[in-house]
């Protein structure tokens, strides 16, 4: 523990605000939002931490991140240790540093948190990450003593590049498989540009690719090679391909003219710089009045997108209210700071259109909350006779996935659930020896900070069974 | 990156790019499309595999050129290179194993119904093609099908073959002999109106659809289609589909989505090209 402070002096210290772009200016732009502690906070805000004993925000991690030894590092000056000491727990500290909900997380464990504010960890990450992306010469470089055991890893998103990263340096030969012509996955795809600048996931993959990892765009695995196949060439395979199709709401009208899924209307934008056309080739509906209908971060992410391509009004309609909201906290803050309506208590029954076929409106009713369901929140119900028109020009649909079926319809052995997800045990170990999997298509649909934890375990037990297999 | 090998010109707007692709050369069927992503900042368009080339490691693509993205492909040259092709997508054709099949192509279509001629062909299914253009300038791929059986050709104008449509000589040939299952590929209305057709005559008819797509993966949900009263999508559900379930109409009113950012892009490019003939003749 650094010895600079007393555990007084550290409670004085008060959490450091994260600055920010303007909320007016940011609506317009596709810059990022959070414009990072500079070094002097980030510093106050490292002295914050009291260093437990019996540290819990470690246990709120997905990945496991040593919190209190980074911070410690860092707030003894020794920032390139700190940066090794994060590196060495999360492959992808500047992505999650800005887009993990620290608050149900490491920042929710934190003994300040009790009586105060916790410590900013996700603000530290970042800051540290940053560091080490700017002074990469800085940082040691080991190469480790090869393995000769090849690994193929399908998919480029979280829980793949967490993956390859961990293999890699354990000395194994990883290719990652990626069907888009860009590696990133939802990094690069879903999150937008104002959360999570795409440069950052470049460096990360670049990072990777220096680190031996090589990256295959263009191959879509179920198609263009098979799970039988890749056996045949790798000694073991983590398939991490994402939660694959969007689910639409199945009311009539969905397929008129201005209807999106989120996951369309965020590739156009995000992956296609459709925010860019005419210089861009690919175009996206604009739309004066856009609603985006469900309440998660991939719902904030498409309604605070279309503010910023100049909706006069952008609004989520979400069925539940704002204290259900499956969103992270800050998305939902930020969101409303920049004039994003909220539309809560309605259900859309209807997308209606004119008699081009372009989208009008949606007939939507108004919903009460009743007794708490299987999940816990409490139900929505339809309150009767409470139907109205919501005039709007454009509909995003992002009320979730279901698990694609291409990978898994090539590869009958492989045990799945009745939805299509991969069966897989707590180490990502399927149906099949030799064959793991996590992120999204075994969980359905979550964060990218769970499909990177299970990336890590499943790189651990793919090691495990490699030196096993090896005997 | 993926290199041209060779290039001709098949009709005034329609290109045959033969592209190094070997991997997808080697295992595509039938009915088999690509995502073809030309440099940084393009589109993503999907195109289907009109033949290949296993021991050349080459894919033929058949391009028509309608916008901006399209006109940039046909104007690749051999040697030059397309950043990105995945693949091959989606269903391989339902194919009967013997009988006689009827195949119809309409304008760039043509170039989709060619393997499906070549796969029926090969399994010893009798085959005959139908296919047509405006004009005589607009029949493509007819030596390639008479490979494989008897070629109708028709032209809107009579300027080659039989005056009609398609359709026309589709009507007169499931009068006259038996038709196991009829597959066309063409322009929306020329898909509804064989499918209409042959509803009548109860004869199991494929088509292949060209909505708009993305990622070709299932990811976006942009090509959804309509089947009776089920939702599709075209590229893992597809792209081939019963054709007396297809909503033309809805497929056709989707495909208009862009219309007018296609006549933008189109017209933006025209601008950068005269502006750049300008600055050369400048200097």
């Amino acid at each position: 523990m650094s010895p600079r402070l007393t555990t007084k002096a550290r409670l004085q210290l008060t959490r450091q605000a994260m600055p920010e772009q303007d909320a007016a200016a940011r609506s317009a732009n596709f810059l990022e939002v959070n414009l990072g502690l500079p070094e002097k906070l980030a510093l106050l805000e490292a002295d914050r931490c009291l260093q437990c004993k019996d540290p819990r925000c470690i246990k709120g991690c997905p990945v496991g991140v040593h919190i209190p030894k980074f911070l410690d590092l860092l707030t003894a000056g020794k920032i390139a240790e700190a940066a090794q000491s994060l590196l060495d727990d999360n492959a992808l500290p500047a992505v999650t540093g800005r887009v993990c909900p620290q608050e149900t997380q490491c920042e929710a464990e934190c003994v300040r948190a009790g009586k105060g504010l916790p410590v900013g960890v996700g603000y530290l990450e970042r800051f540290v990450a940053d560091w080490a992306r700017e002074h990469r010469d800085q940082l040691p470089q080991t190469t480790p003593q090869p393995t000769g055991r090849r690994v193929a890893i399908v998919g480029s998103g979280p829980a793949g590049l967490t993956a390859a990263g961990q293999l890699a340096r354990r000395g194994h030969a990883v290719t990652i498989y990626e069907a888009l012509h860009k590696p990133g996955g939802v990094l690069v795809y879903g999150i937008p540009e104002f959360r999570l600048p795409k440069k950052i996931v470049a460096q990360e993959v670049e990072r990777l690719r220096e680190a031996g990892v090589k990256i295959e765009c263009n191959v879509v695995i179920g198609r263009t090679y098979t799970i039988p196949e890749l056996q045949q060439k790798f000694d073991a395979i983590f398939i991490a391909n994402g939660a694959g199709l969007p689910v639409f709401m199945n009311v009539p009208g969905e397929n008129l003219k201005g209807v999106y899924s989120a996951n369309e209307y965020l590739t156009r934008i995000n992956l296609m710089a459709a925010y860019q056309f005419p210089r861009s080739d690919t175009p996206v509906l604009h739309g004066r009045r856009v609603a985006v209908v469900g309440g998660g971060n991939v719902a904030m992410d498409a309604v605070r997108t279309a503010k910023r391509l100049g909706a006069q009004e952008a609004v989520i309609v979400y069925r539940r209210t704002h204290d259900e909201l499956p969103a992270r906290a800050e998305e939902v803050h930020h969101a409303e700071q920049e004039g994003i309506r909220f539309e809560f208590l309605t259900a859309p029954l209807a997308v209606v259109g004119n008699d081009k076929r372009w989208v009008t409106g949606m007939k939507c009713q108004k919903m009460q909350l009743g007794e708490p369901d299987s999940s816990g929140r409490r139900r929505p119900e339809p309150i009767p006779g409470s139907e109205f028109i919501f005039d709007c020009d454009v509909v995003v649909v992002a009320i979730g996935t279901k698990a694609n079926p291409l990978l898994t319809a090539t590869c009958p052995d492989l045990k799945l659930n009745k939805w299509g997800n991969i069966v897989a045990d707590e180490n990502g170990q399927t149906s099949l020896p030799g064959v793991f999997a996590g992120g999204d298509i075994v969980r359905g649909a979550a964060t990218v900070i769970l499909a990177m934890g299970d990336g890590k375990r499943a790189a651990a037990a793919i090691d495990e069974y490699l030196r096993q297999a090896g005997k | 990156m993926h290199r041209i090998l060779a290039k001709q010109a098949l009709s005034p707007n329609v290109t045959r790019l033969d592209v190094s692709a070997p991997r997808i050369a080697e295992i595509r069927q039938p009915g088999q499309f690509v995502i073809v992503h030309l440099a940084e900042g393009s589109e993503r368009i999907p195109l289907t595999i009109a033949d290949s080339n296993p021991a050349a490691g080459t894919i033929s693509l058949v391009i028509q050129a309608v916008g901006k993205s399209t006109n940039e492909l046909v104007a690749l040259n051999p040697g030059d290179a397309i950043c990105d092709i995945a693949g091959p997508l989606g269903h391989a054709t339902e194919m009967i194993s013997a009988g006689h099949a009827l195949c119809i192509g309409g304008g760039v279509g043509t170039a989709v119904v060619h393997p499906i001629a070549q796969g029926l062909s090969r399994r010893g299914v009798r085959v005959t093609s139908v296919i047509g253009g405006r004009s005589k300038e607009w029949v493509i791929f007819e030596p390639e099908l008479k490979r494989f059986g008897q070629v109708v050709v028709c032209t809107d104008d009579g300027s080659y073959g039989r005056k009609g449509f398609v359709t026309d000589a589709a009507r007169d040939i499931l009068a006259a002999e038996k038709v196991d299952i009829v597959y066309a590929v063409g322009p929306v209305p020329m898909m509804r109106a064989v499918a209409n057709l042959t509803r009548e005559r109860g004869v199991r008819t494929i088509v292949s659809l060209n909505p708009v797509m993305i990622d070709g993966t299932g990811m976006c949900g942009g090509c959804r289609v309509t089947l009776g009263n089920e939702t599709k999508f075209a590229c893992v559900d597809g792209p081939e589909f019963d054709g007396h379930l297809v909503n033309f109409d809805e497929l056709q009113d989707r495909l208009a989505t862009y219309r007018e950012f296609e006549q933008q892009a189109t017209a933006c490019a025209a601008d950068h090209c005269r502006l750049q003939k300008q600055i050369a003749a400048q200097k």
